[in-house]
């Protein structure tokens, strides 16, 4: 059996889409998503919501989009979810070898070269549209890598189906050499356009600064006012409930039978 | 050098009967065609790979290049454990640059996690000869 994707079943559900009417095979889960990058004058700010949905379903309210790939690399994936997972994943390790082998930090052209090759290999057929942000040695870096392998070196970005929205509030807002409070800001705005304008995103805010002297990974940024008081545990502390009568009966226990066990203590 | 498939002399399923849960019901038309776009791309990739890269080294510099790394490739192929064993490929990775590498392939269909293996008695005497 050769390695790597088996397609030992793709005949099998060619022919399942056509005989169920309406397919009920299950839908992956999609991203759905709003990212948002920002180059500023002193790194580069990531932002993403936090929703992730299957068909018209949310699947998680607390989804993280934001990879990382290496400590000065940093990627938000819009897409199938375990697409951009996996490949993410993959870049990360192939990375950490590299910088292990050679004793240097990766850059981030090095990491957008090999998202291009494996994405061009499977022909879009592996639903990852990244965005891709960094500082290294050469300086600040924002590039975005669609599931074909296109690739587009941006100052400032906005991918997954809320992008219009967000488009909107950084062409307007954008200038070069921000500073930081100002380019957390504009992220933020940006991703809360497409929380407010697509159906696709929602619940909290992510942003992630990365500047030459390390990573700030906000988590969350701003919680969606729409929270749920739903706690994981129900406890009550004693005396919640009123007491209103009490009667307390003693049972007479007799001694039947007594009984001593040595404890073993060897 | 590629033989082509003739429907119903060598179903792929087990006992040797077509497998209809699994691959469906014969006809020429399932096993001349690939049923997903990237069958043939992924099954040829490693070699198409190999080609290029070849064909670019014969260019820069001249047909010993390619002559003498294929002398190597084929003598790291033959480093091979027991035939139902899985061996690990180490010099052909090295020559080919993708030991340090993670893919895919390393990852899934793992073929030393198959469920399935080979008759180990069987496979030895096919390959001594004995059979």
């Amino acid at each position: 059996p050769a390695a790597g994707f088996n397609f030992d079943n793709a005949a099998r559900n060619a022919a399942f889409d056509g005989l169920f009417e309406g397919g009920q095979t299950p839908k992956p889960m999609k991203t759905g998503t709003t990212i948002a990058g920002v180059v500023f004058k002193d790194g580069v700010v990531l932002g993403a919501d936090t929703r992730a949905t299957s068909s018209e379903v949310v699947a998680d309210k607390m989804c993280a989009k934001i990879h990382y790939i290496s400590p000065n690399i940093y990627c938000c994936g819009a897409g199938t979810a375990a697409d951009t997972e996996k490949t993410t994943d993959l870049l990360s390790s192939n990375l950490t070898v590299f910088s292990l082998n050679s004793g240097r930090n990766p850059r981030v052209v090095m990491a957008v070269n090999i998202l291009q090759d494996m994405l061009y290999r499977y022909h879009g057929q592996i639903g990852a549209n990244l965005i891709l942000g960094g500082v290294d040695c050469t300086g600040n870096h924002l590039y975005t890598v669609g599931p074909y392998g296109s690739v587009n070196k941006v100052p400032y970005l906005a991918m997954g189906s809320g992008d219009l929205a967000a488009l909107g509030i950084l062409e307007d807002r954008f200038k070069h050499d921000l500073e930081l409070e100002k380019a957390k800001e504009l992220v933020r705005d940006a991703i809360h356009a497409g929380i407010m304008s697509d159906l696709g995103s929602g619940n909290n805010i992510d942003i992630c600064v990365i500047t030459k002297q390390g990573v700030d990974y906000i988590r969350p940024f701003q919680e969606s006012e729409y929270k749920e008081t739903r706690k994981p545990k129900y406890k009550y502390r004693p005396g919640t409930t009123p007491v209103l009568t009490k009667k307390v009966v003693p049972l007479k226990l007799e001694v039947v039978e007594e009984t001593q066990q040595r404890m073993d203590t060897a | 050098m590629y033989s082509v498939p003739v429907a119903g002399l060598c179903p792929q399923g087990s006992y040797g009967i077509q497998d209809s849960l699994r691959s469906g019901f014969t006809s020429v038309k399932n096993e001349l065609l690939p049923s997903h776009p990237l069958e043939l791309s992924e099954k040829n990739f490693v070699l198409n790979q190999d080609k290029m890269n070849f064909s670019t080294l014969r260019n820069i510099q001249g047909l010993h290049a390619p002559l003498k790394l294929q002398m190597e490739y084929r003598a790291a192929r033959q480093i091979q454990r027991l035939p139902f064993l899985q061996s690990s490929n180490l010099a052909l990775d090295t020559l080919r640059g993708s030991d340090d590498t993670i893919g895919f392939e390393d990852i899934l269909g793992d073929p030393a996690q198959s469920e399935m293996m080979g008759e180990p008695h069987m496979m030895v005497e096919y390959k001594l000869g004995l059979l």
